[in-house]
């Protein structure tokens, strides 16, 4: 869809981005000022990911993955494939017992603060692209304070902090200011914006961050050429090794996901839980954990039908993340409904959002219903599941469940 | 047995069984302490740094003693930093150094746990040290003056009881200060066992945890420690312990 405010230049442009692959830079090829690292990681992973022929996995092979004590490469595609369908109560039994192990019957939670939804790329898929007209904002320091204010007099202690994807208008000393105020108000500081270099981490881990979260969107590179048409969030292989850079810079952990949906979900599923597993060996002592985004409605688009992830499918990843690696965090967000997520805490995931605004500036009027100034910055998503922090708490609990606002100490 | 005290760095305590900190919830502690009988609470400094309306130190009663843990410490330095907050929190001290490199299996380091017990102990902590059950580290920990040596059961959190138990043995054989069996004890079985074998004391968190009915589980604990440590005191049978003995004395040729 076309915004009727883009001049005959941008409009062409942007046709041309989308029509004509050769107009496109190469999204394998990095840019300047992009650091490259020595690593194996990629290779790995796709060498997987590309052999991964789930038709061939039958009942029998499902059945012999849950029944061994440790989970093999093999047995967790054979629990990704079609053939597991049918024994999701049997992998939910497991990934529960799985779950109990290594995290008992707590729950973590956070909440999302986005502080810029400036963005220089054109994702075909996302609200936040540079060719989508949306209220442009940047939070001040003096208006990021203000919402931490209000969030943490909520009670939350943990903190996701997010921008589009613009080093122009969000650069890294400005989310650095973002970091050193949040620690301020909060225990624990995530981050979730563009790639940056090692040196720019560790920056940002000195300002106070600790967990970096880089989601892949799809680790079918071809797919992702088409779905990511300009900027710097086109260079794949940049993105992939984010996680690794932002290790190498001191961070203490890091999230992976792909954006189920977009392509194969079950080669993606695959791609990204392998991701954790060989960083992982490389980087024992980092802790690590997998989102599960499925395409959601999203502003000014209505093109995209997330059909083809359902709850079922979801649920069945979710599962198999969870018995193939029983020690990382599983975070779901607040775009799955409030029943799928009491559901999914009771079997494989450990950490939900809560009190969530994918809005920029407009958590005073979302937790107290009174109208700041007027200026928002547009939603990056639609959410599902508006609860209150107080509201999760209690829900979670009323499941028999330890909610927990924080387990993280900043040394 | 009214004599009988688990005393850890001078301090006197009649429980044996004490309660880690993986999986809290205010529902185990009561369990733990009323029914368990705990005296010794462990708890994660990392999940005391918390704000007013969630701290688990308003959890603990009054009379039990807090071990607090340095989880999250990658190294000794990091673990010194995490125990001295714990003594500017209140928390007392007591301190159980828990150093991890390891995310997956959460098996700690041995080596920074040497480094940080001595740094503790000289800087007047009662240091009790999480440790791969290893005769050298274990003699190291008893000259870095550790009040204790915590040697793992089996990987933390796996409920696989004593997969380790020759190698704790040995420990409890060697070593002058109280040998503490910590994770991997999933059943008051295993507790008791552990006991029998002459652990001072057991730790466990998530065989409660993750209990059908925590009351009643930790109450088997509490008896399951209580017969161990008796069975021990009693000295096993003959025919339970190391090696058999024949009928006919193999000395009985000799005559002076």
């Amino acid at each position: 869809m076309d915004s009727e405010y883009l001049s005959a230049k941008a409009l062409e442009k942007k046709h041309r981005l989308e029509t004509d692959p050769t107009y496109r830079k190469n999204h394998m090829e990095y840019l300047p000022g992009m650091e490259r690292i020595e690593s194996d990681i990629c290779a790995n992973v796709m060498k997987h990911m590309k052999s991964f022929d789930y038709s061939k996995y039958t009942a029998h092979d499902v059945k012999s993955a849950l029944n061994r004590d440790t989970c093999s490469i093999e047995d967790f595609k054979a629990l990704l494939s079609p053939a597991a369908e049918p024994f999701l109560e049997q992998m939910a039994q497991r990934a529960r017992l799985e779950t109990s192990k290594h995290f008992g019957n707590t729950v973590y939670m956070f909440t999302p603060l986005y502080i810029a939804n400036y963005c220089e790329n054109y994702c075909v898929y996302c609200g936040f692209n540079c060719y989508n007209h949306i209220n442009r904002m940047k939070l001040t320091i003096e208006q990021i304070a203000h919402e931490m204010e209000i969030i943490a007099d909520s009670g939350m202690e943990e903190i996701l902090i997010l921008t589009g994807e613009s080093r122009a208008q969000s650069d890294v000393n400005y989310i650095g200011e973002a970091c050193k105020l949040a620690r301020k108000y909060f225990r624990m500081v995530g981050l979730e914006i563009y790639p940056v270099n090692t040196d720019e981490y560790r920056y940002l881990h000195e300002c106070g961050a600790d967990y970096v979260t880089v989601f892949q969107e799809t680790y079918d590179s071809d797919k992702y050429e088409t779905l990511h048409l300009l900027g710097h969030k086109r260079v794949w292989p940049y993105r992939f090794d984010a996680q690794e850079r932002a290790l190498m810079g001191g961070m203490r952990g890091v999230a992976f996901s792909a954006l189920l949906g977009l392509s194969d979900f079950r080669k993606d599923a695959l791609a990204s839980a392998l991701h954790v597993y060989f960083l992982q060996r490389k980087y024992p002592y980092a802790e690590m954990s997998l989102s599960c985004p499925r395409l959601r409605p999203i502003i000014n688009n209505d093109k995209i039908n997330p059909l083809d992830v359902h709850e079922k499918q979801l649920c069945q990843i979710l599962c198999a993340y969870r018995i193939f690696l029983p020690f990382v965090g599983i975070t779901v967000s607040s775009r799955e409904s409030a029943e799928f997520r009491n559901g999914i805490v009771k079997i494989a995931a450990t950490k939900v959002s809560a009190g969530v605004s994918t809005g920029i500036g407009d958590h005073e009027s979302k937790y107290s219903g009174k109208e700041s100034d007027g200026m928002h910055g547009d939603e990056q998503f639609e959410i599902n599941d508006s609860r209150s922090l107080g509201k999760m708490y209690r829900d979670i609990s009323d499941e028999g469940l330890q909610p927990v606002l924080n387990d993280y100490l900043y040394v | 047995m009214d004599n009988d005290k688990l005393i850890i760095g001078g301090h006197e305590f009649n429980s044996r069984f004490i309660l880690g900190s993986g999986k809290y919830s205010l529902s185990l502690i009561e369990a733990a302490v009323k029914y368990a009988g705990a005296e010794i609470i462990t708890l994660a400094v990392r999940r005391a740094n918390t704000k007013k309306q969630e701290n688990i130190l308003d959890f603990i009663p009054n009379g039990v003693t807090l071990l607090p843990n340095t989880s999250g410490a990658r190294n000794a330095e990091e673990a010194v930093r995490i125990a001295r907050l714990a003594r500017e929190l209140g928390c007392g001290s007591f301190v159980k150094v828990e150093i991890m490199r390891d995310s997956k299996y959460l098996l700690p380091d041995n080596q920074e746990t040497v480094k940080a017990t001595e740094i503790l102990a000289n800087d007047g902590f009662v240091v009790m040290p999480y440790m791969y059950p290893d005769l050298n580290t274990a003699r190291d920990l008893v000259n870095a003056g550790a009040a204790a040596v915590m040697p793992l059961a089996s990987p933390i959190g796996s409920n696989k009881g004593l997969a380790t138990k020759e190698f704790i043995q040995i420990l409890i054989d060697e070593i002058n200060l109280p040998v503490i069996v910590d994770a991997g004890i999933g059943r008051p079985s295993q507790a008791c066992e552990a006991m029998e074998m002459g652990a001072a004391a057991i730790m466990a968190n998530t065989a409660l945890a993750t209990a059908g009915d925590l009351p009643m589980m930790a109450a088997a604990f509490r008896q399951a420690v209580e017969a161990g440590r008796k069975a021990y005191l009693a000295g096993l049978g003959r025919v339970l312990t190391r090696g058999a003995s024949a009928s006919d004395p193999l000395t009985g040729f000799l005559r002076d």
